[in-house]
């Protein structure tokens, strides 16, 4: 049977479709373009050239960027859904209706400063004089070269997930049918082994829907990697900084964009899939 | 009691609409009595716009300078590049990019005799890349020097007379490199003993990369602007790559313990010059600007620019900046006493930063995408 399509239907997928359109196809296109052309005396070229592809992929350092990038993102995601699952788990089982309302407040509050602000605050605590290195001084420990470092970069992309993660696992959990795990506890199914057999399996969309977001943010996070990481883990945001930075290589940075626009979308394909993977309509 | 009160309101509202007349009729009254100031456009470096250095021009000359930043020579020429001829009426360039500007007609020529040149010391009168043949393009209004910047609580200047102390085992960790190929590969140029540091042949070039790749291990990070001037200031990196007094002179009037010192190896130079954007409208206006920096009074507020101090190349400006400004004239070595920043420029000790001569640019970058990836 055919469907028709009402004003009424139109009025609402409207907007949607023409702001796909004008921000995501649009410049997408563009940037595909963007990418065949050539730099002359700093001024870009339209024209069809394959260089710019040939030239980036050519290189060890766009590959080994590439991997860093990866597995930086993967890790965060893994690293920010396991310690984001106790406290989403916590506020969905185990708080009130009224507890459970300023949970959520506290962990949209974080959204009102500026992510690289709280990025830059972290410097005063990883500092090798931070206030991280001055407490341990008081046992005798230390200083420990926190800042510039991987781990610095993971307490940056936390910074920037966690409290999104918590908020998407929460609304999973709370939806999770309690006679299920009611029904687990009857069958004398203790509490941990519910918690992998009934709550995860059951909230699986939305768990590994907030990872992806982890996932997605991290890929093409700019901040942590340069003020918590000081460059020194090259990431592929960084090299689309560098690349224009010298020599205006627009389209260069564009064959960047589009390998992790690429990536992104591939990412996202399977983890949708794989959430989705058994369920029946 | 009604009719009272409405006469009452109806006098409030009449002289509510008079006053309210006489307040918006103000500024087109006052516009007769001050003209607007003028807009003058300016494409340059953070700071060269501020209060601090522009006020006293554009109080004398009813100006209003717009400005317009950019981060990087390449970012500039992208700017000018992709904006319609007229767009920026100065245009503040590093002494690399001034032949660039040269050579794609981006600036209008200058007549040398608008300029009181013969006021500079001489080696700036003949300033290379102002000049094509006879004809003048740019003027050099500062410059500054690159050595070895280090934490003073951490380190000597004794231990910093040499480059070698970036591979110091006792800084594993704790050097950073200001995040520009040119300044950094150059000073290791300098090391490697290369005359002329960015006029290098394939081998010695070859063995540049060689040496800088061994220092690798002993970095701690790589650093744009605002991460160089933190990293200094908290004493997480101890000695940094690439950079000189215009960091560290700023770090000092905070209250920082760091310097800059030029090793035995010498040291670059960084310069700024100058120039009328091509197709401005307003060119005297912003001819009147030149004059104005490169006199001896514009060239002591761009020694001591808010921003970052700088180095003048005015003789006069040196004398006027001894006269009102002893301490800094002092800092930045513009004394007349022996060992001052022209008598190391005389001793050879400075040398010019400037493109890599027998390499492409792009092969100094790239390589420093690789070293920065090891």
């Amino acid at each position: 049977m055919q469907r028709s399509v009402s004003i009424y239907g139109l009025t609402f997928s409207l907007p949607l479709l023409v702001w796909q359109l004008l921000f995501f196809v649009f410049p997408l296109f563009f940037l595909i373009a963007i990418s065949f052309w050539t730099v002359k005396n700093f001024t870009m070229q339209a024209g069809f050239d394959t260089v710019n592809w040939q030239t980036m992929y050519g290189r060890a350092v766009f590959w080994q960027a590439y991997g860093t990038t990866f597995v930086l993102a993967a890790v965060s995601a893994v690293l920010t859904s396991v310690v984001a699952f106790p406290a989403s788990y916590a506020i969905a089982f185990k708080m009130s209706d009224t507890a459970r309302r300023w949970a959520v407040f506290l962990m949209v509050i974080p959204f009102f400063t500026s992510y690289l602000v709280r990025v830059y605050s972290w410097q005063v605590f990883l500092s090798d004089n931070g206030i991280i290195n001055v407490m341990l001084g008081w046992f005798g420990l230390g200083p420990y070269g926190l800042l510039n470092t991987v781990g610095a970069i993971f307490v940056g992309y936390l910074t920037l997930c966690l409290p999104l993660v918590i908020l998407l696992q929460l609304f999973s959990l709370v939806f999770i049918d309690r006679t299920l795990v009611e029904a687990a506890h009857n069958m004398r199914c203790g509490r941990l082994r519910t918690v992998f057999e009934v709550v995860i399996p059951s909230a699986r969309v939305g768990l590994v829907i907030a990872a992806l977001f982890c996932f997605i943010l991290s890929f093409g996070d700019f901040v942590s990697p340069i003020y918590l990481g000081g460059s020194k883990a090259s990431t592929l945001s960084i090299l689309i900084t560098d690349t224009t930075k010298s020599g205006q290589q627009w389209p260069r940075a564009a064959v960047i964009a589009l390998t992790m626009i690429g990536t992104l979308m591939v990412v996202a394909f399977l983890a949708v899939r794989f959430a989705y993977k058994g369920r029946t309509k | 009691m009604s009719n009272q009160a409405t006469k009452s309101l109806s006098l409030t509202r009449r002289t509510l609409l008079a006053t309210g007349a006489a307040a918006l009729a103000t500024p087109m009254l006052s516009r007769r009595a001050f003209a607007a100031p003028t807009e003058l456009t300016m494409l340059a470096w953070f700071g060269h716009a501020e209060p601090d250095v522009v006020a006293e021009f554009e109080a004398a000359n009813n100006v209003k300078f717009v400005p317009k930043y950019y981060s990087g020579g390449d970012n500039m020429m992208g700017l000018i590049s992709q904006s319609p001829p007229g767009t920026f009426d100065v245009i503040l360039s590093d002494a690399e990019y001034v032949q660039g500007l040269n050579a794609a007609g981006y600036v209008e020529e200058l007549d040398p005799n608008d300029y009181h040149l013969d006021e500079y010391f001489p080696e700036f009168q003949k300033f290379p890349g102002n000049w094509e043949g006879d004809k003048l393009f740019s003027i050099i209004t500062r410059f500054g020097f690159l050595g070895v910047a280090y934490n003073t609580d951490a380190l000597t200047p004794k231990d910093v007379d040499s480059y070698n102390v970036y591979w110091d085992e006792k800084l594993k960790g704790k050097v950073g490199h200001y995040d520009w190929h040119l300044p950094n590969l150059g000073q290791l140029s300098l090391l490697m003993g290369n005359e002329k540091p960015y006029d290098i042949d394939e081998a010695a070039w070859s063995a540049l990369k060689e040496k800088t790749m061994t220092l690798r291990p002993n970095v701690g990070g790589f650093f744009d602007y605002g991460g160089t001037f933190s990293s200094l200031k908290n004493g997480q990196m101890l000695a940094m790559a690439g950079i000189g007094d215009w960091i560290t002179g700023v770090l000092q009037k905070s209250g920082a313990k760091v310097a800059s010192h030029i090793p035995q190896e010498g040291g670059l130079q960084w310069s700024e010059c100058f120039c009328v954007g091509k197709g401005s409208t307003k060119a005297d206006l912003a001819k009147k600007w030149i004059q104005y920096i490169t006199s001896p009074e514009g060239q002591v507020k761009s020694a001591e620019m808010a921003a970052y101090p700088a180095l003048i190349p005015n003789e006069k400006g040196w004398d006027l900046l001894n006269k009102v400004d002893p301490a800094e004239a002092k800092r930045q070595g513009m004394t007349k006493e022996p060992g001052n920043a022209m008598d190391m420029i005389r001793a050879g000790k400075i040398k010019f930063r400037e493109w890599p001569v027998q390499q492409d640019l792009g092969t100094w970058n790239d390589f420093w995408l690789e070293y920065k990836a090891a």
